[in-house]
């Protein structure tokens, strides 16, 4: 039987509660915000792990950044992963959803052989939910989005999964190789195994590929490979509120908070 | 430069909304992204067109109208009835490549995401996810979206000057739906549909839909948190005397106290209520994400720490479990004095 090999698109942010805009450049300030994985990657690692525990086979994690990312993406790795290819060049700075779903296509063209592609449902600090199914067009191949549960039929190569529809759910079968998108905090991340942290900082499970590596159209990525423009970039208003603070005895208390809802 | 399908030169100045339709009933996004195109369609002197796809859809058509389209352009096929992202991409391909609006726009719903990731990729062009704001710069016909990022802490404007159709999809409930006219009509342009059974690969095994509660829209939402200790009966109770709806935090969701559908907040719903009663919620950043548009938010908490009392504008530093019960009595009282009266 040919074995299992999925990928995790896994996305290093920086902690959203420490992210702030320069009021002089209007840039984000990225300078001693600590990164992690994208919280939601992490819901889509469980569930190709959980694949892996049942079936074999083999995990590879797939990112796009800086080198600095490395660390962070090890813990995949102590997770259960088996490798990690970074693609990594500065060529691939400034990446909309357009540029950045042909460059994860690419690599995972490179990676080769690959039949399940798990993506979390969104980036926390992009949030634009879009990657899972541009990746699937840029492939060619089918989807399966913000599923809770998944399972596949490893003799027909079939995935199946289960995916909240309005106010009830639906499953939904497709032929692999297929992208799965996986709803966020359907599954509990395990932890990092600790046994084998020593083997997952080893240099060999680590592969870093630039464009060059991935013989990728240049028209096709980074900045210019964007339609899309940043014309600004502000700090949401954040509305002040009154935290008036409601004091007496219980029952003095309830009266005032129908006053508050205007209830006579 | 990577060139979109079609360029500006060759769009037709119209701005097109995917109506999203559940069993011959417009989708409440759908009315909101028709309203808000409206505005911008007549800012701009265009037209606004609906597209509608599905199979025996009935009268959906004069909702669509009510709301604002200009022009109706719609799909029925028997492989149409379930959403399939082939079926659907195929058809909506079709038709924005033989007739080139300037902007095509959707709900960032479940199925709305999918179907603009694909598209977008398709047409070579750019995508503004989960919209919040969206204005028409009237001497060049680009479209300017506002989107929100890092769990809305920042937003950032983005537009794509040389590729076409503009695409984004819209946060739901961010804007109001308002009907103009019910008996407004216009015109109706059927597509032709040629779907081959193969080339649609997503099998629907099993599909079960209900009533969904629509938390981005209820006025007042009495919202639990870990300090209700999954109590939820007794803010379901308070939250029907003050016609709302019950919400909730993660942990009470994970702990399986209420579905997660319930939840509020970054990875849940935003909403935006008159009123938002937060009921034993720490106010992790996560969460006040989702109340942060309420007119008014009320919090009672018997931690005077908590930091939700810095998101609310009244605060209540006493145990939740013996408040609410109170304010059940209180309320239950004055419906019973109210109704002794009108009888």
């Amino acid at each position: 039987m040919k074995k299992l090999h999925s990928v995790v698109c896994v996305k290093v942010v920086p902690k959203p509660e420490e992210i702030r805009v320069d009021p002089d450049t209007n840039l984000l300030i990225r300078d001693g915000v600590s990164s992690e994985i994208n919280p939601p990657d992490m819901n889509a690692m469980e569930m190709a792990l959980k694949l892996k525990d049942k079936y074999g086979g083999v995990i590879s994690i797939l990112s796009m950044g800086p080198p600095s990312f490395e660390n962070a993406l090890r813990v995949a790795l102590a997770m259960g992963a088996d490798h990690v290819y970074m693609l990594s060049d500065r060529k691939f700075a400034g990446a909309d959803t357009l540029a950045t779903t042909y460059t994860l296509a690419e690599g995972i063209r490179k990676i080769g052989n690959v039949e399940l592609i798990f993506c979390g449902e969104e980036s926390s600090d992009g949030a634009t939910g879009q990657v899972p199914s541009g990746l699937a067009e840029w492939l060619g191949i089918r989807q399966l989005t913000l599923l809770t549960e998944i399972d596949i039929d490893i003799n027909k190569r079939l995935g199946r999964g289960r995916r909240e529809a309005k106010g009830g759910f639906e499953i939904l079968e497709v032929p692999l190789p297929a992208v799965v998108s996986v709803k966020t905090a359907s599954n509990e991340p395990r932890f990092m195994d600790y046994r084998i942290k020593d083997w997952s900082f080893m240099p060999e499970r680590l592969t870093f590929w630039s464009a060059g590596d991935l013989q990728v159209d240049e028209n096709y990525i980074g900045l210019s490979g964007s339609p899309t423009i940043v014309i600004g970039l502000a700090e949401a208003p954040t509305r002040t509120r009154k935290q008036r603070y409601l004091v007496g005895s219980p029952d003095e208390i309830v009266q005032q908070l129908l006053d508050v809802l205007h209830i006579p | 430069m990577v060139a979109s399908r079609y360029t500006p030169a060759e769009e037709q100045k119209t701005i097109w909304v995917y109506l999203e339709q559940e069993n011959g009933v417009l989708e409440n996004v759908s009315l909101e992204i028709l309203t808000k195109g409206r505005e911008l369609a007549d800012k701009m002197e265009w037209q606004l067109t609906g597209l509608l796809l599905g199979h025996d859809m009935g009268d959906i058509s004069s909702s669509a109208f009510a709301y604002g389209a200009d022009v109706i352009v719609f799909a029925d096929h028997p492989l149409l009835e379930n959403f399939t992202i082939e079926a659907y991409s195929d058809v909506i391909e079709k038709a924005i490549l033989e007739r080139k609006p300037s902007v095509f726009l959707l709900g960032a719903t479940p199925n709305g995401r999918d179907l603009a990731g694909r598209l977008a990729v398709r047409f070579r062009t750019g995508l503004n996810a989960d919209c919040t704001e969206l204005r028409m710069e009237k001497k060049t016909g680009v479209l300017v979206c506002e989107v929100s990022g890092f769990g809305g802490g920042i937003l950032a404007l983005i537009e794509m000057p040389s590729h076409r159709p503009q695409m984004a999809t819209v946060r739901p409930g961010v804007f109001e739906p308002k009907p103009r006219n019910h008996n407004l009509t216009g015109e109706l342009v059927e597509l032709n549909v040629n779907l081959n059974p193969d080339s649609i690969y997503t099998r629907v095994i099993e599909r079960m839909v209900g009533e969904q509660v629509d938390l981005a829209r209820v006025p007042v939402i009495v919202a639990g948190g870990r300090g209700i200790d999954g109590e939820f009966e007794s803010l379901r109770k308070l939250a029907k005397l003050l016609g709302g709806a019950i919400g909730a935090t993660r942990p009470p969701v994970d702990d399986g106290y209420i579905p997660r559908e319930y939840q509020i907040g970054q990875t849940g719903v935003v909403c935006s209520p008159e009123v938002a009663l937060c009921c034993g919620i720490s106010g992790a950043f996560h969460f006040i994400v989702g109340i942060e548009k309420s007119k008014t938010v009320i919090s009672i908490n018997i931690d005077p720490d908590a930091p939700i009392f810095e998101f609310s504008d009244y605060c209540i530093v006493s145990d939740v479990n013996e408040m609410i019960p109170r304010l059940i009595n209180a309320l239950e009282d004055i419906q019973e004095t109210t109704h002794e009266k009108v009888t």
